[in-house]
């Protein structure tokens, strides 16, 4: 060792271990502490999501503990000051929950929809919900409406795990990967250790994505789609499938809905349902007993392909005749997408061709043996290793739960699902198909005071009956969510929120409560019209807001922040008690059932609160049942007590490790009142190991699933039987089309979408702004997409990071900028039907021609998040929201429409369409321009011109 | 020994995650701070060890991206020490690592001028000249769990695209990967000798697609014969 370099000294050192919540990936990480300052963040290398490795986001959560943005108390408008001008008093926490108890209270008392809670980033749903449930109110939903609720809702109608977080690639036996659009932050570490795993087994990797930026980068084959056209393309790769017969027939009869009968009677009552016997049991034909028989029975043997007569005359087809008969047709053959998608269709069929070759000639079979749910031994698992993964670019469209079902098709028809090498369930998913759980629809309790709701305020609607509106067909939610405008909506739609509770549509609520949401700058469509809807006056009380109460919850300075009336300051995530819950977005990889925690490695410095813990508060203060004893004092004294000894069913609480009194117990057990302690023993998280037998084929692996059900994750244990057909969307056909013996709609529009959208097969539409843009005049498509290295406002304001990335540019295909005449650092009007901005402009080769994109959310309003009012991001960042419109261009006769998927509500950001002209000679700057927002009364808005961060205690004297 | 990195190009994403680890420990290394400038106003920069470029090769849409990260090579033949006017730029003997004693350098900016790399970072506010260590202070210390007596950015890479190693050591596994996968040194013909390798974006191995299935699907769909599969 050289004299020179010293070795640092490791006696004032701790090492922790917490989880990371710099992004969705959520991985463990090992913090070392120097005198209560973080030295340095590290994959924990023993942890499942992450095994050792950490991203840029991960290990710069330094300068996030060290923002200058952090809220340091509780804060209110300056009484007198205008909303919205950023003019705050601080106030005591006991002032601030006094407050806000009462004004809860009351609406709980007399009217409780009239609260509105939505949640963004965070990964506490089922706290949130549970709360909400409580409360009472049906108007709570977290972010996943603006984010993939497409990805989410269609695995969970057809196979009963989904991307996002409920499955992922099985990268130690894939052969072949295609990834369908961005898909960075979910999982951004478990995909990167993945593709290296992929490349270096000599796997193909195949992009399909209008851009090559990021992992695209690495694809051994970039396909540069059109945006919104995924869907097309995929249905096009189950042409070429089908027409060679290049398909499971096994994996088909054995695991899906393929071989049930549909009831073919177009133009009457029941038409497209299946065909299905006293008890309700769905029917097949069995060859062998030339007779209808219990699809879900033992020892059967289904035909696959047919046309029959049902007893009562009626005549049926099985689903895979008319899935074959849809995409056979020539519209889905590859020379005849090709224009539309961009991809030639050589292209589309050796796609096909490539996935059936590994899927079937390059099969991976394990010696494990296991019991599928009928009873039968297997001593082999087959892997057909074709993996796939899909996010926000094909989830962002008003056809992508469509688009997403035709992916899942695709697998499907391989049999490239939950076995080696494909794409493989999470725990505690797979889940029946949909899941078992309605949102709550039942008018007198949503409208009783005081009163719980009797079931969660989201799930997933099976037909009409499950929607939840008032007997004139009114929507009941704030968001109109489950309305016949947005039947499926299973996770909210937070985007429409604010638009809705301005425009008193469907009702006026009372007080709006976001956390963790940047709904007045990023995380919204239509950015400053929604601003101005923030300040609008009621005209009828002049007095007030049309949204009278706005409470943001935050543990930063956002743009959000800006309009509160009430600021409830969050610590960060080295502060506090947190939990990483089964019963909410889960961390488990596809070999084990994991959960996790986080516990405060540091004390926070200034007068703030978990988010938490003030949930916990305020349910206990107003007495909501589940926290409050029998005599009426309260259950929880805080959140890890509640953690501990909140029970959802007997045995079943947030936390999966160490349960039962000593600890002992795993996923089921009693409380134990040492579950924190055994956390951070165990380096805070929790993993159960699947044995071999229980790894694979979950959906009908019957050790698999005894364990699930014992343990709640499925009601009981039966197979779970994957839908290419969806009946409960034909319900909602037949409602639109009004064949439905149940409640229908009245609006022709909604029974136009319903009868047009609710295909119960995966279709392709034109999306829905598109059919409504002319594209002459819009001729780009226009996209953003997240950088790899920071995860929205929360990490673009990081002092480290903004050093890489603090203006963002439209980038443009280079040929295309040329034939423009426009070239790098142009700055450009950029318009489309909602309004238009200015920007400055790149060129890159790894562009579609056709499309345009940006970083999201770089751009940033001035002297927001701690940064001087001068910061790129004010100054030359900008934003593409202002383009996008939460609504569809206004039609004649038709009531405004959200500007989402029309089956789950998903916000469609990616249907944009501009133009693009160049700026004249002397305009630049972004634009539209805001006014800087006034420093927070802690703050001087002075910040250094040099920062010179270390733990060592010698730099810190 | 000649310790360096080896950077597999062929699997590095431009995730940036090597270069905030790198910052990160480095914060508080050896040589710390790591001085930033104007980290909250305009056109925030900083001192770094470890940057990624990234550019494309190719047309549209035969084009490539490629990311490049950099950091000092750990040249046998380092210019930058030979031209150090107070001795403060030195290579050890002991590992071929490169060195600036920070008592002895006085920012005079002649190594940054020799390095053809780009790898010498000038801390303006202490004056002197930074640069990547190769986490000598982590490598050396016997505190740390044997595992992660490494980089850090080797150690958190998400794609493991970055390698540590011997290069004197024929059989150490950067070493075998080097010949295995054609590893190359950056800009050899300037004749700095650099330690650190890259390892080429790997050839995909095209996937059959012939013999496959039956043609003729749709015609033999009428009549078709249902293949017996019992359930």
């Amino acid at each position: 060792m050289n004299a020179i370099v010293k070795i640092e000294n490791h006696d004032n050192q701790e090492i922790k271990f917490t989880t990371c919540y710099m992004c969705a990936c959520r991985c463990g990480i090992k913090v070392t502490l120097e005198e209560n300052k973080v030295r340095f963040i590290q994959g924990n290398r023993n942890h499942p999501t992450n095994q050792g490795v950490l991203c840029a986001k991960g290990s710069a959560g330094i300068m996030k503990q060290y923002s200058a943005a952090k809220l340091r108390k509780p804060l209110m408008r300056k009484p007198g000051s205008e909303r919205g001008a950023g003019e705050f008093v601080e106030i005591e926490w006991d002032q601030a929950l006094d407050m806000l108890t009462e004004r809860l209270s009351h609406i709980r008392a007399t009217n409780p929809s009239k609260l509105a809670f939505f949640t963004g980033r965070d990964q506490m749903q089922a706290l949130t919900g549970l709360w909400a449930q409580q409360f009472g109110t049906p108007n709570w939903a977290a972010h996943g409406g603006f984010c993939s609720v497409n990805m989410a809702a269609a695995g969970l109608y057809s196979i009963g795990f989904s991307f996002w977080e409920f499955g992922a690639p099985d990268w130690d036996y894939a052969k072949y990967f295609i990834m369908w659009g961005v898909a960075e932050d979910h999982s951004s570490n478990p995909i990167k250790i993945g593709l290296e795993k992929l490349k270096r087994h000599g796997g193909k990797f195949v992009s399909v994505n209008p851009v090559r930026t990021g992992y695209s980068a690495i694809a051994d084959e970039w396909i540069p789609i059109k945006p919104g056209m995924d869907g097309l393309l995929a249905l096009s790769v189950v042409h070429v499938l089908l027409s060679r017969e290049l398909f499971d027939w096994e994996f088909l009869i054995r695991y899906t809905n393929s071989a049930w009968l549909v009831v073919d009677t177009p133009g009457q009552k029941g038409h497209g349902l299946f065909l299905r016997d006293e008890q309700g049991n769905p029917l097949i034909w069995d060859m062998e007993k030339s007779a209808f028989v219990n699809a879900l029975a033992k020892d059967i043997t289904p035909a696959l392909f047919g046309d029959f007569v049902a007893p009562d005359g009626r005549p049926v087809r099985t689903v895979m005749t008319l899935t074959a008969e849809r995409y056979l047709d020539e519209r889905y053959a590859p020379e005849n997408v090709a224009q539309e998608c961009g991809v030639t269709a050589e292209t589309i069929t050796r796609m096909a061709l490539e996935m059936a070759h590994v899927a079937f000639k390059e099969t991976v079979e394990l010696d494990i043996k296991w019991t599928d749910s009928w009873g039968r031994e297997h001593d082999k698992v087959i892997g057909r290793p074709v993996a796939m993964y899909a996010m926000r670019g094909i989830a962002a469209h008003s056809n992508g739960f469509h688009a997403c079902r035709a992916v899942h098709l695709i697998q499907i028809m391989l049999g490239a699902l939950d076995g080696p090498g494909n794409f493989r369930a999470r725990a505690p998913y797979p889940k029946p198909i949909p899941p078992h759980q309605l949102p709550e629809n039942n008018i007198d309790i949503i409208n009783a005071p005081n009163t719980p709701l009797s079931k969660t305020p989201l799930g997933f609607p099976m037909r009409p009956e499950d929607l939840v509106i008032d007997k004139q067909g009114n929507p009941l939610r704030i968001d109109k969510a489950y309305s016949w405008e947005i039947p499926i909506a299973s996770h909210g739609l937070m985007h429409m929120v604010i638009t809705n509770a301005t425009n008193h549509d469907p009702y006026p609520i009372d007080t709006l409560l976001l956390f963790m949401a940047n709904m007045a700058w990023n995380s919204t469509m239509n950015t400053k019209n929604v601003q101005d809807m923030l300040r609008e006056k009621d005209p009828a009380q002049p007095d007030q807001h049309k949204i009278p109460f706005l409470v943001v919850v935050d543990a930063f300075h956002s743009e959000m922040v800006n309009f509160a009336d009430l600021v409830l300051p969050d610590t960060t995530y080295l502060e506090r008690y947190d939990t990483i819950s089964l019963l909410d977005r889960p961390i488990s990889e596809p070999d084990a059932a994991a959960d996790a925690i986080r516990y405060p490695l540091l004390k926070a410095d200034r007068d703030v609160r978990p988010w938490q813990e003030v949930l916990v508060e305020l349910a206990s203060r107003m007495k909501f049942p589940a926290f409050t004893q029998a005599d009426g004092s309260r259950k929880f004294k805080d959140y890890p007590d509640f953690i501990v000894n909140y029970e959802r069913a007997p045995g079943i609480g947030f936390l999966a490790g160490w349960r039962g009194k000593n600890g002992e117990k795993s996923l089921k057990g009693e409380p134990n009142p040492k579950q924190w302690e055994k956390y951070i023993e165990n380096e805070s998280f929790f993993a159960h190991h699947w044995p071999d037998n229980q790894k694979y084929n979950r959906f009908a692996n019957k050790d698999y699933l005894d364990v699930a059900a014992d343990v709640g994750f499925v009601g009981k244990s039966e197979p779970i039987t994957m839908q290419i057909y969806s009946e409960p969307l034909q319900k909602f056909r037949l409602a639109g089309q009004g064949l439905y013996d149940g409640p229908q709609p009245t609006n022709p529009v909604d029974r136009e979408r319903l009868a047009t959208y609710f295909d119960p097969l995966p279709m392709w539409y034109k999306p829905l702004e598109q059919q409504r843009v002319d594209e002459h005049e819009y001729p780009f498509f226009a996209l953003t997409q997240r950088p790899m290295l920071m995860y929205h406002s929360w990490d673009s304001q990081n002092v480290w990071l903004r050093q890489i990335l603090a203006q963002n540019y439209m980038y443009m295909n280079r040929g295309q900028a040329e034939r423009m005449n426009l070239k790098d650092f142009d700055w450009i009007w950029v318009e489309s039907h909602n309004g238009k901005i200015r920007c400055q402009m790149r060129t890159m080769e790894g562009t579609q021609e056709n499309t345009v994109w940006t970083w999201n959310a770089i751009g940033k309003q001035g002297g927001a998040w701690g940064l001087k009012p001068e910061a790129s991001e004010a100054k030359n960042g900008f934003l593409l929201n202002h383009l996008i419109s939460e609504l569809l261009p206004a039609k004649k006769g038709e009531r405004r429409i959200t500007n989402s998927d029309p089956v789950t509500g998903q916000a469609a950001w990616f249907d944009l369409r501009v133009k693009i002209t160049k700026a004249a000679e002397g305009e630049t700057g972004s634009w539209p321009e805001f006014p800087a927002i006034k420093p927070l009364p802690w703050d001087d808005g002075e910040r250094p011109d040099t920062l010179r961060y270390s733990s060592r205690p010698e730099d810190n004297k | 020994m000649r310790l360096g990195l080896v950077i597999d190009l062929d699997v590095c994403v431009g995730c940036h995650a090597c270069a905030i680890a790198c910052k990160e420990w480095n914060a508080s290394g050896t040589t710390a701070p790591l001085t930033d400038y104007q980290p909250y106003g305009a056109q925030p920069s900083g001192v770094w060890f470890n940057r990624i470029r990234s550019y494309e090769v190719g047309d549209y849409p035969n084009n490539k991206t490629i990311n490049f990260p950099m950091s000092c090579m750990h040249c046998e033949d380092a210019d930058c020490v030979t031209v150090c006017p107070t001795g403060a730029s030195y290579k050890r003997a002991e590992d071929g690592i490169v060195l600036v004693d920070q008592t002895k350098c006085m920012g005079c900016n002649y190594c940054s001028w020799a390095c053809p790399y780009g790898a010498r970072e000038l801390d303006r506010e202490s004056g002197t000249m930074k640069k990547c260590t190769l986490c000598v202070d982590r490598i050396y210390d016997t505190f740390m769990p044997v595992e992660e007596r490494q980089p850090a950015c080797v150690l958190t890479c998400p794609a493991h695209a970055r390698m540590f190693g011997d290069m004197d050591d024929a059989n150490s596994a950067v070493s075998v990967v080097i010949r295995e996968r054609g590893g190359y040194q950056l800009m050899p013909e300037l004749g700095y000798n650099p330690t650190n390798h890259y390892l080429p974006v790997r050839k995909a191995v095209p996937i059959a697609t012939e013999n496959l299935g039956k043609q003729g699907f749709k015609d033999r769909l009428k009549g078709i014969v249902n293949k017996v599969v019992k359930r």
